[in-house]
């Protein structure tokens, strides 16, 4: 059956021309020339003041890349990305580094205001419960421009700052842990970030500490013609805890850029990272003009034992969405999740999912994503599920529901499912009709009808999804919560 | 000869050599077997990079090529069908083929007529127009290949309600791996039915490379069922093809039974072209050993209201190795579709490997599809409560494995001979497993 009116309405209120983020900022802007080369790689590393190791690994990934293919495997069509067409360095002009918020051009403090991201900490504190407060670090087109909380993060013992920072203050941790879950060769965006990358952020939380309190990054692209390459790196080490989310947003504009970010995860042992994400790029106009590419590799590592990384993510922006958040699960006895909704309007192309490979024995993964599309926009969820020959007792569940909204637009499914253990239990379904015929039953058995019944099941199963984002993305998600899949189609 | 200039490992170059050497031989037309080997050059033996053969690397598993079959002598055919059928007991009009060459063909029943393929190529019958009908198949290596190489099958014109089965069976034979390719084309006229049964059968411990395409051209309201048994040996790498294309309210139901081969790669296209038909196609697989199985099924949905069931079966013992990939389509405009494909595999071993991708493609927003798929051991539960009431562990698991595959080799057959007669192909493959 189609859709039901109430969904429908509330996908309209997100649709790609009610975009609420497409103003622009006029700044002065340091920027470094156009086009990709050796020499804007090392005036890129220079202007960080990163020491020669960096440098190194940037023009070995540099060299790496220029032999690499653009992949086309994924569903999407777009025109060729001309490399040497694009600012790989624009930073808004800044005191060299500012020592307090006072000295950030206020024209920036105003674009962040503007997009509700709290930069003063008295503002955060003001009304709102201490256990709701967020550290924020603020990443502008190429630079990181203010990190929130700093010291009373460093007092446990929790590093945040940019990843610029990082490798300048803790080159020992930088250099044991970066590239060790995404490795430089990965995949072509990867490696371009890997030899590109600008700024991001780094997060390292140290045996036994449950951080304080949560993390975020508010991304913004904001100069034309520039792609951000953002490199984010957060390290869990035994026993600790932390929850990160990441919001990014771009002004309106005809046309396209890129956005090719790697996220790299490590859990050590007993550890926990929460990453969330509410993803809201430019989506493009009506008809497909403009939009962010979203090319993004971002890979969790449940390297210790009993760790456990749960990836939530809320998709509504960028013209392309090419995104597999996944987790290895290396570490006996580790767990990972995957919770997805992604809404999908006017030109946008969706290609998300998930990988979970089991390597440990005793792993588990969870994996519940939704798609919605609307418009002529396409949706795809691509995922892989593997167990390798010494993961026994490994379990998962995927449950893979879309929904599509008029004619015009499509929804794919491409699971694979790669088992090489017995002991090992999958189980993919993809369909709301899936529901557990218990639960059916024990609703109606108390007097409810079959559809009733069903809509407390599938209301209670996305709430289970939104619970899992923090409360401040809760908010911006909220519009999302209430869509019921009603008419899902599998 | 340009297309030779893009095959690169030595099995293409020999399939090249092997097609120039063979083309003036092979009855009918040779500009289309050109046309087809050319498809099949462009891209050459498929490999893991090719999406559609992700787990069957053509490439890494068909490095010798065999000669093509030559056509057998009488005793030869004798021996080769000296061995009784699996459907004797259906007692169907049987149409025999030894090494790709038709051998004996009993008196088709009333409502059916059979010309050979050698016949009808040699003559242009022109029924054969109706050949590649479902034109998505074109490009796929396994069908270029045989339709450049086809050498014999047979054109059955189904024209009334046929009352008694009709069965193809196909052997390979001989001591020497051979290769054959065979086509047989079903045109079910408006409103007839038939029930058709096929076999693969060849020698254990020889590598022979059996390649056969059955197309299904259904017309309106016309039923179908059909019965496909993979026993070949173990050695064999046999690749088959299936497609349908099926007109409006028709009823279709394939099902296929991988019970033999080294490698075994069972490819089906079901197009839905009219409206409100209805199309079962149903698999079960049996490996043991280092046997490799794939099953790859494209089900079209182009009309209204048409329903599809699919479900597919894996026993994997020993170090085998099944795959399943499936999807689904709903074209635009093709509201009202019901689509539900299944997938579930047994691992018995340790070594065992399956891989399953079942894909959704959907453009219409008034459908329902449903997927799932599930991959684990025998439940514990049910092995304990059989042998808390005292079955030994072997007879618990045969069992429970017979049970498990029951649902997609006898169920909703409507034909209970046949039926018996494939789940005693599932015993005899319990029965070895021991």
């Amino acid at each position: 059956m189609p859709a039901v009116q109430e969904t429908i309405d509330r996908v309209k209120a997100i649709d790609v021309d009610q975009y609420k983020y497409g103003f622009e900022t006029i700044l002065e802007v340091d920027k470094a020339p156009k086009g990709l080369s050796e020499d804007i790689i090392r005036f890129i590393s220079a202007k960080k003041g990163e020491p020669s190791w960096m440098l190194d690994w940037r023009l070995d990934a540099y060299k790496r890349w220029q032999t690499m293919k653009e992949p086309n495997w994924a569903r999407g069509s777009y025109d060729v990305i001309d490399y040497n067409d694009i600012y790989y360095y624009a930073a808004p002009k800044l005191n060299a580094a500012p020592k307090s918020l006072d000295e950030v051009d206020p024209e920036i403090l105003k674009a962040y205001e503007k997009l509700g991201i709290p930069l003063r900490e008295q503002e955060v504190l003001a009304g709102v419960e201490p256990a709701n407060r967020v550290a924020v670090d603020a990443v502008f087109d190429s630079v990181s421009v203010a990190t929130t909380f700093k010291k009373e993060l460093a007092e446990a013992g929790v590093i945040f700052c940019s990843i610029s920072e990082a490798i300048r203050e803790h080159p020992e941790l930088v250099r044991k842990y970066l590239g060790t879950v995404v490795p430089v060769t990965d995949n072509f965006f990867a490696t371009l970030n890997a030899a590109v990358f600008t700024d991001g952020t780094f997060v390292y939380v140290p045996k036994g500490v449950r951080c304080p309190m949560e993390l975020s990054t508010y991304f913004r692209i904001n100069e034309k013609n520039t792609g951000q390459f953002e490199r984010t790196l957060i390290i869990a080490d035994e026993g600790s805890y932390v929850s990160y989310l990441e919001g990014c947003t771009a002004p309106q504009r005809d046309e396209n850029q890129l956005h090719a970010a790697v996220v790299e995860l490590i859990a050590l042992d007993d550890a926990e990272i929460k990453y969330s994400t509410v993803q809201n790029w430019y989506p493009g106009d009506a008809n497909g003009k403009g939009g962010i590419y979203n090319f993004v590799t971002k890979r969790g590592d449940c390297r210790g034992k009993n760790s456990i990384i749960t990836w939530t993510q809320v998709e509504t922006g960028s013209a392309i969405t090419w995104k597999y958040p996944s987790c290895i699960l290396r570490g006996d006895g580790s767990r990972g999740e995957f919770y997805s909704i992604a809404v999908s309007n006017g030109m946008q192309q969706v290609d998300s999912g998930t990988k979970m490979i089991h390597l440990g024995k005793n792993t588990t993964s969870r994996i519940i994503s939704k798609g919605i599309s609307a418009g002529r926009s396409e949706n795809t969820y691509r995922g892989l599920v593997s167990a390798h020959r010494k993961a026994s007792g490994a379990r998962n569940f995927t449950n893979c529901d879309s929904l599509l909204i008029g004619d015009q637009c499509g929804a794919h499914t491409v699971p694979y499912i790669e088992s090489k253990n017995a002991s090992a239990v999958f189980e993919h379904e993809a369909t709301t009709s899936k529901i557990s015929e218990d639960q059916l039953f024990y609703c109606m058995q108390r007097g409810l009808d079959e559809e009733e019944a069903t809509a407390l099941i599938v209301n209670g199963f996305v709430k289970d999804v939104i619970q899992k984002l923090p409360m401040e993305f809760a908010v911006e998600a909220q519009k999302l919560i209430a869509i019921s899949l009603e008419g899902s189609v599998g | 000869m340009a297309e030779v200039a893009t095959l690169k490992t030595p099995a293409e170059t020999a399939l090249a050599d092997l097609f120039a050497r063979s083309k003036s031989l092979l009855p009918g037309d040779a500009r289309s077997r050109e046309d087809a080997f050319h498809r099949f050059a462009e891209k050459g033996l498929p490999h893991r990079r090719v999406e559609e053969w992700k787990y069957t690397d053509l490439r890494a598993l068909m490095r010798e090529i065999a000669p093509l079959a030559e056509k057998p002598s009488e005793a030869g055919v004798a021996r080769a069908l000296s061995v009784e059928s699996v459907f004797a007991a259906a007692e169907p009009a049987t149409i025999a083929f030894v090494d790709g060459h038709l051998a004996t063909a009993d008196a088709m029943p009333a409502g059916v007529t059979a010309v050979p393929l050698a016949v009808a190529l040699a003559q242009g019958h022109p029924l054969l127009s109706k050949l590649g009908a479902v034109s998505d198949a074109e490009g796929n290596a396994a069908y270029a290949l045989n339709a450049a190489f086809m050498t014999d099958g047979v054109v059955l014109h189904v024209t009334g309600a046929v009352d008694r089965r009709v069965a193809l069976r196909f052997v390979t034979a001989g001591a020497q791996p051979v290769a054959t390719a065979t086509r047989v084309l079903v045109v079910v006229e408006p409103g007839a039915a038939i029930s058709l049964l096929e076999t693969h059968e060849s020698p254990h411990g020889v590598a022979h490379q059996p390649n056969s395409v059955v197309e299904f051209v259904v017309g309106d309201r016309a039923k179908v069922a059909h019965v496909r048994l993979n026993a070949n040996g173990d050695k064999a790498l046999a690749l088959s093809t299936l497609t349908a294309h099926l007109g409006g309210e028709v009823a279709f139901g394939s099902r296929n039974v991988v019970a033999g081969s080294a490698v075994s790669r069972h490819q089906v296209w079901m197009t839905f072209a009219g409206a409100d038909s209805r199309g079962a196609v149903r698999g079960a697989t049996m490996l043991s050993g280092d046997q490799h199985a794939d099953t790859t099924l494209v089900v079209n949905h182009k009309a209204t209201g048409c329903e599809s069931r699919e479900l597919f079966k894996h026993a994997i013992d020993g170090r085998g190795t099944g795959v399943f990939q499936g999807r689904i389509n709903v074209a635009r405009g093709a509201q009202k579709t019901d689509g539900q494909m299944m997938s579930a595999a047994v691992l018995l071993s340790e070594e065992g490997t399956m891989n399953n991708k079942p894909e959704l493609e959907i453009f219409a927003d008034d459908v329902q599809c449903a997927h799932g798929a599930t991959c684990g051991e025998l439940d514990d539960d049910l092995l304990f409560y059989l042998m808390a009431r005292g079955l030994p562990r072997p007879e618990a698991e045969a069992l429970l494995i017979e049970s498990f595959l029951g649902e997609a080799v006898e169920e909703g057959l409507d034909d209970e001979v046949v039926g018996e007669a494939l789940m005693g192909v599932v015993e005899a493959w319990l029965a070895a497993r021991g």
